[in-house]
């Protein structure tokens, strides 16, 4: 569904890159965590699979297309087939609940009817049945987040990214939103979930890679947070095969 | 749906930048109604010229009494003589002249003198001119107005005519001032389009600010550059429009009231454009008012709305 190639990406030529030679590949309805200190290059990764950026080399490959040939006017398409999740929400401040999942819908051309029809039946797939006519100042912090996973899968994307989804809410309420997480993974959707949160990874035990100065240290199915291998050192030179060894 | 939501938007977007669509309004206005009238002043032009042309004359005015002045040695010896005036219509008869004129009149001077009075009737001057002080003329019409040279030259030197006038060069003058005031008009025009368009260009800038948490959830969300775009064109596009349409009452207005309602009146004779005809630039400044706010706000959103 996703595939890395060799890519690099360079935002300032005085500095290191920000991803390093990556080659990393994830199949369709899989669950991945990308861990890794900040500045590791996780939300470049997330970034690039939006085509927000250009890779400075390698290739980007999205649902078997390299979007690196996506033409600009091609790429809302592109990105209707993924949606994303951010630790701040992003919801809009002065609409609805329903109002802020159904935009989502609206923007794209979707008729008022299937809007009607899919909106409730998203929010209460992440548990919000009940609050659409709820501002989104009046909800909780894990409430504002379900309704910001709503709107992301409200078009049925097949990739779902989320940046540090619960890297603004307490352990409890993470739990919950791992859950919606989970559920919507169980029906059929890739996601990749940028966190540092250890708790969670350890109790989900799901694929983790794990990335350090721009490069991937650990590629394990089924991980915990921290690798119950030997550790593999960060290379320090870029081309070097250390990574892809580590690779599942 | 899609058509609903980008009017929704656009509505939004107007009501909260109200002050900015407003200031947007009144500088297309103001500068639309500079370049309608400068049209309208180009209209009147092409108005007058067709009307004038028709009747304009060279004049060829015969020595008079008061006239022997050592600036036209036609006249040295004093007023024309009828010997003189049969020469001038045999030359004007003659076949190297008849070319060029389709017919001449010939005023005595006290034609001229009627003439005067009926021209100055509210005027104290009528009282004091006497027909011996006006010039008798030949009034010649011309085939091609243009040819006045070929006159000028063969009756300039002739014995009794003291000038030739070419009325055309009178008119040329008065269009001349009317193109100067035009291209004033133009010049304001321009520079107030600059200003409509900085200013349609901030404005955009300004909405495309306040939504941009709106703008980058559509962009995540797959929304397409038409969809995030057009609201904000359409908005700039909405304050021009009018703006433009204001613009065009008020040439209207000042074509129906000043120009027909008052100068019409006033100057019987001459010919003036009409309400209806200014109508025409109407159409002429809306669309510059689209092109204007189009423009800008293309080349805004390039820089501030990537999609």
């Amino acid at each position: 569904m996703i595939r890395f190639d060799n890519v690099t990406k360079v935002y300032d030529q005085k500095t290191r890159p920000a991803l390093d030679s990556i080659s990393l590949e994830i199949d369709r309805g899989e669950f991945t965590f990308l861990v890794g200190a900040s500045g590791s290059g996780k939300s470049t990764f997330l970034r690039l699979v939006l085509k927000e950026d250009r890779a400075t080399h390698g290739s980007v490959y999205v649902a078997g297309r390299n979007v690196a040939h996506i033409s600009s006017w091609r790429v809302p398409k592109m990105r209707r087939g993924i949606g994303v999740v951010f630790q701040d929400f992003r919801l809009l401040p002065n609409k609805t609940v329903f109002a802020n999942v159904a935009f989502a819908m609206q923007v794209i051309g979707r008729s008022r009817g299937i809007i009607r029809e899919t909106v409730p039946e998203v929010l209460k797939t992440v548990g919000l049945e009940g609050k659409e006519n709820r501002m989104p100042h009046e909800l909780s912090g894990g409430e504002q987040q379900r309704v910001a996973i709503a709107r992301a899968v409200v078009n049925k994307p097949g990739i779902l990214l989320a940046d540090e989804p619960t890297g603004n809410l307490d352990p409890t309420t993470s739990m919950g939103i791992m859950k919606v997480l989970d559920k919507i993974h169980r029906n059929g959707t890739t996601v990749v979930m940028a966190t540092h949160d250890d708790d969670i990874v350890n109790e989900m035990r799901k694929r983790v890679v794990e990335l350090n100065n721009g490069v991937i240290v650990r590629d394990e199915a089924k991980a915990l947070y921290t690798s119950m291998l030997p550790v593999v050192q960060a290379k320090t030179e870029p081309g070097h095969g250390a990574t892809r060894e580590a690779g599942a | 749906m899609r058509l609903a939501f980008i009017l929704g938007e656009i509505g939004g977007g107007l009501r909260r930048n109200l002050s900015m669509v407003v200031s947007v309004i009144l500088v297309t206005f103001v500068s639309l109604t500079f370049v309608g009238a400068a049209g309208m002043l180009q209209m009147q032009i092409t108005q007058m010229k067709g009307f004038w042309y028709d009747k304009v004359q060279v004049a060829v005015f015969l020595c008079v009494d008061s006239s022997t002045s050592p600036t036209s040695p036609t006249c040295a010896a004093g007023p024309a003589t009828d010997e003189q005036k049969k020469n001038i219509e045999s030359l004007l008869d003659s076949p190297a002249v008849k070319q060029y004129v389709t017919s001449w009149t010939f005023e005595s001077q006290p034609d001229a003198l009627k003439h005067f009075k009926e021209q100055f009737a509210n005027s104290p001057i009528v009282d004091s001119v006497t027909a011996d002080q006006l010039p008798a003329s030949f009034r010649v019409n011309m085939v091609n107005p243009e040819k006045y040279q070929i006159i000028n030259e063969t009756f300039s030197a002739t014995p009794g005519v003291e000038t030739v006038i070419d009325q055309r060069q009178l008119l040329e003058r008065l269009f001349s001032v009317m193109n100067a005031a035009s291209l004033v008009a133009v010049g304001i025009a321009a520079l107030m389009l600059i200003c409509a368009i900085l200013l349609i260009a901030t404005t955009i800038r300004l909405s495309a600010f306040s939504r941009r948490r709106e703008t980058g959830i559509m962009r995540l969300v797959g929304a397409s550059k038409a969809v995030i775009q057009l609201p904000f064109v359409l908005e700039g596009v909405i304050a021009a429009v009018i703006g433009a349409v204001l613009a065009s009452g008020t040439i209207w207005l000042v074509a129906r009231f000043f120009i027909q309602g008052y100068l019409a009146e006033q100057y019987k004779d001459t010919a003036f454009i009409s309400a209806s005809q200014v109508l025409i630039l109407a159409p002429a400044l809306i669309v510059l008012g689209i092109l204007l706010a189009g423009l800008s706000s293309l080349l805004t959103l390039r820089k501030y709305l990537k999609v």
